[in-house]
């Protein structure tokens, strides 16, 4: 086989690694907008929050550690313990049901029936708060995280490539493990939103908010319950992009990847964001591989939008959104 | 009463007392924001020599100094509110750590009599002191850096690399782009290929980049990124089993912080450097008992001694000796921003000085001319130990090609000036 498509074989499977790593992000984004109408912008600073909280447990960080010492004179930085990654985890999931929480309770509790820009308005102040309380709360500088996720080329791939076709692949195994995370993710929300009673409610809401208070459906406890949801997602994607740059700011920056995502599979369909981050991966990968180097390169951040837009041209509600119709 | 007598005694006493003058010193930091990892550590290293100074000398020449810190987040139009805000104060020198910020203050400081230094960073050939009069780059600029990195190969290669390949990894902006021209004279005077992969900001996904790198195989990988762009590619790097000696970066790409992320794999990788690294010189001796052990270190203390804090403090110290240069050259200790930069252009700096301010072998000597306000083009290769945790010089300081280098510079600065209608020259 000829070295080019076998390069191109390669990319294309990188592509969709990278694809789902995008997908994991546009999740949060399709959530929160599918239950409550709210485009989220803090979604990517919530997976940098999310994963400095992981750090900051699992290294026995004390938050907050510089405005106490500057306030108190003290000199605490770590509690002198190391919690395991599984149990780290789990306080970080109970920290997001906090933050959940805490924004339902003092902001979008007060913007009920607000218009959609008025709720996306306050997503940006969200985002920009929460790039500062993470600040405070865990530090700036840039942390290791390592929750046992193997990381480099996958040795069994590389070696049953070369053995067919005269040439290993790469694929890495972080990427193969976001994969099957991805997989699992959607699989139990799937279940989770079909079978479960408020599974139902969530899907009730998302349908007809009037409609579901109307059969005492709480808006409240699935506003909650949803903000919990997408602040798991964060996790996940903070997660796997820490594993990859360390957990630091730019971690926030990872939303601008799930943008074009959305645009192309909908800002209400779960397999919409999974199938749009496929296109979105292997397009860009693609592009800059059969078309980068005649152009200069770095094409895969402005490719990815046309792409976007292409799909958006043709069908304005992304390849899995719901239809928008309106009748007089 | 008591209050009263006390207000009156110390409005006596400030109006008795002869006015002192404060030297200004402004720090266009980013404590926030996507590069507050590499800001902050700068910017503490920067404002602890200036305390360490009051605190242990009274200042410079008998005059306090006072640091005013203004937040940019590495925004370009940040730091051009922050120039405006703080130039009124009688700053007498800005070190914006912005390629782009200094490119939008190159015309505003020349406007209003101001020095600028940008070190290792900004316009390479502001090093032409004749049309950039007010810009200073010792002790190494871009086009150093590059040139440092090749020649470096050539030593690894016995001083023949006609058959090696080169690739440059580099952040897809106008810093990254600094070197390319430079690589590709050097290219045509010892022959190798080269290889340019832009990454987009902020360079968290490179695939696409290591890749190809994987499957072209280029003997050596030159990196200029910043940020999340240099974790991603040390990782990325790692992860295809490429070569870490053989992996060089800028010295914007060479600090705790880009190689930590990546643990044990990162351990070989090289980076450039035109200071020195860690704590073992006299004068951190001096920060510990008079800025540290007394409380006043900046921020939170925690970063002293990393590579970017020891940038800061050289930085700080580099504005120092300039100023004590300007009160000598000048016989005034109360300087205004012109003396200064008559004091930067005079600057010598030679191991015995450096040996005096308590930093021997820190960084290289090197002199600032009306001509050449850019040094000797002095610059080093480090590496990373990944199990001791910490960064080694491995090569002494050595000059970049000044015989490629010195009519690139010609060129570029020239144009600047036909472009801006300045009449080169030293008045």
């Amino acid at each position: 086989m000829p070295e080019q498509v076998l390069w191109g074989m390669e990319v294309f499977l990188n592509g969709l690694m990278a694809g789902v790593l995008y997908a994991l992000v546009a999740l949060g984004f399709v959530l929160i907008f599918k239950a409550s109408g709210i485009f989220n912008f803090s979604q990517g600073v919530m997976a940098l929050f999310a994963a400095l909280t992981l750090v900051g447990i699992m290294e026995g960080q004390v938050p907050f550690s510089h405005l106490i010492n500057a306030a108190l004179g003290t000199d605490v930085h770590h509690f002198g313990w190391h919690v395991p990654a599984f149990a780290a985890i789990l306080l970080t999931m109970g920290v997001m049901v906090l933050l959940a929480w805490a924004v339902n309770q003092f902001i979008f509790r007060h913007l009920v029936g607000q218009e959609p820009i008025i709720l996306f308005m306050a997503t940006i102040g969200l985002a920009y708060f929460l790039e500062g309380f993470g600040d405070i709360m865990w530090g700036s500088d840039i942390k290791k995280l390592d929750v046992g996720l193997p990381q480099g080329i996958n040795g069994m791939i590389d070696e049953v490539t070369y053995n067919i076709f005269g040439y290993g692949f790469f694929i890495d195994n972080l990427d193969i493990w976001a994969t099957v995370i991805a997989a699992l993710l959607v699989i139990v929300l799937t279940i989770y939103s079909q079978y479960s009673k408020q599974g139902r409610a969530l899907r009730a809401v998302a349908d007809d908010h009037q409609a579901a208070l109307s059969v005492g459906i709480s808006l409240k406890f699935i506003w909650v319950l949803v903000w919990s949801i997408a602040g798991f997602v964060a996790l996940v994607a903070g997660i796997m992009w820490g594993t990859k740059s360390g957990v630091q700011f730019s971690l926030s920056l990872i939303a601008l990847k799930a943008l074009p995502v959305l645009m192309l599979g909908g800002f209400t369909s779960i397999p919409g964001a999974i199938v749009g981050g496929l296109i979105i991966g292997v397009g860009e990968k693609l592009f800059e591989f059969l078309v980068g180097s005649m152009i200069g390169g770095a094409t895969e951040n402005w490719f990815a939008y046309v792409l976007a837009l292409i799909f958006l041209v043709f069908r304005p509600q992304g390849l899995f959104g719901e239809k928008i119709i309106e009748r007089v | 009463m008591k209050l009263k007598l006390i207000t009156a005694a110390a409005a006596t006493l400030m109006a008795a007392a002869p006015a002192m003058a404060e030297l200004v010193f402004p720090s266009l930091s980013y404590r926030t924001g996507p590069y507050a990892a590499n800001g902050i550590p700068f910017a503490d290293g920067y404002a602890d020599y200036f305390t360490l100074l009051n605190e242990r000398d009274g200042g410079i020449g008998g005059e306090p100094i006072r640091m005013v810190e203004c937040e940019t987040g590495y925004n370009t139009e940040k730091g051009v509110e922050c120039y405006e805000a703080t130039k009124g104060e009688g700053s007498l020198v800005y070190q914006p750590l912005s390629t782009g910020i200094t490119y939008q203050l190159i015309p505003k400081v020349t406007a209003d009599g101001i020095p600028m230094h940008s070190m290792g960073y900004g316009r390479t050939s502001a090093k032409n002191g004749e049309v950039f009069r007010n810009i200073f780059n010792y002790p190494a600029n871009y086009w150093d850096g590059a040139s440092h990195a090749v020649t470096h190969i050539l030593n690894e290669n016995d001083g023949d690399i006609s058959d090696k390949t080169i690739a440059l990894v580099y952040h897809n902006s106008a810093y990254g782009k600094e070197p390319i021209r430079t690589l590709e004279e050097l290219s045509k005077k010892h022959g190798y290929d080269l290889t340019l992969l832009p990454v987009d900001h902020p360079g968290q996904e490179q695939k696409s980049q290591w890749l190809q790198i994987r499957r072209e195989k280029p003997d050596y990988v030159v990196m200029w990124g910043w940020g999340v762009m240099n974790q991603v590619a040390i990782q990325e790097a790692v992860n295809i089993r490429y070569p870490m000696e053989n992996f060089i970066g800028i010295w914007w790409s060479g600090s705790e912080n880009d190689v930590k992320p990546a643990g044990a794999g990162a351990h070989g990788y090289k980076a450039l450097t035109f200071h020195n690294f860690g704590t073992d010189y006299p004068l951190y001796d001096d920060l510990q008992e008079y800025v540290i052990d007394a409380g006043k270190a900046a921020g939170a203390g925690d970063q002293v001694g990393t590579v970017l804090y020891n940038r800061g403090m050289y930085a700080a110290m580099l504005a120092a000796e300039a100023a004590k240069t300007a009160q000598e050259i000048h016989g005034t200790s109360a300087i205004t921003s012109e003396m200064m930069r008559d004091g930067m252009e005079a600057l010598e700096m030679t191991e015995e000085k450096m040996a005096e301010l308590g930093l021997p072998n820190f960084g290289p000597e090197f002199t600032v001319t009306c001509e050449n306000h850019g040094g000797n083009g002095y610059g080093a290769v480090a590496q990373w130990d990944a199990e001791a945790g910490e960064w080694n010089m491995i090569t002494d300081y050595f000059q970049s090609d000044q015989e490629v280098l010195a009519p690139l510079i010609e060129a570029d600065s020239m144009a600047y000036a036909e472009e801006n209608d300045i009449e080169p020259g030293c008045d």
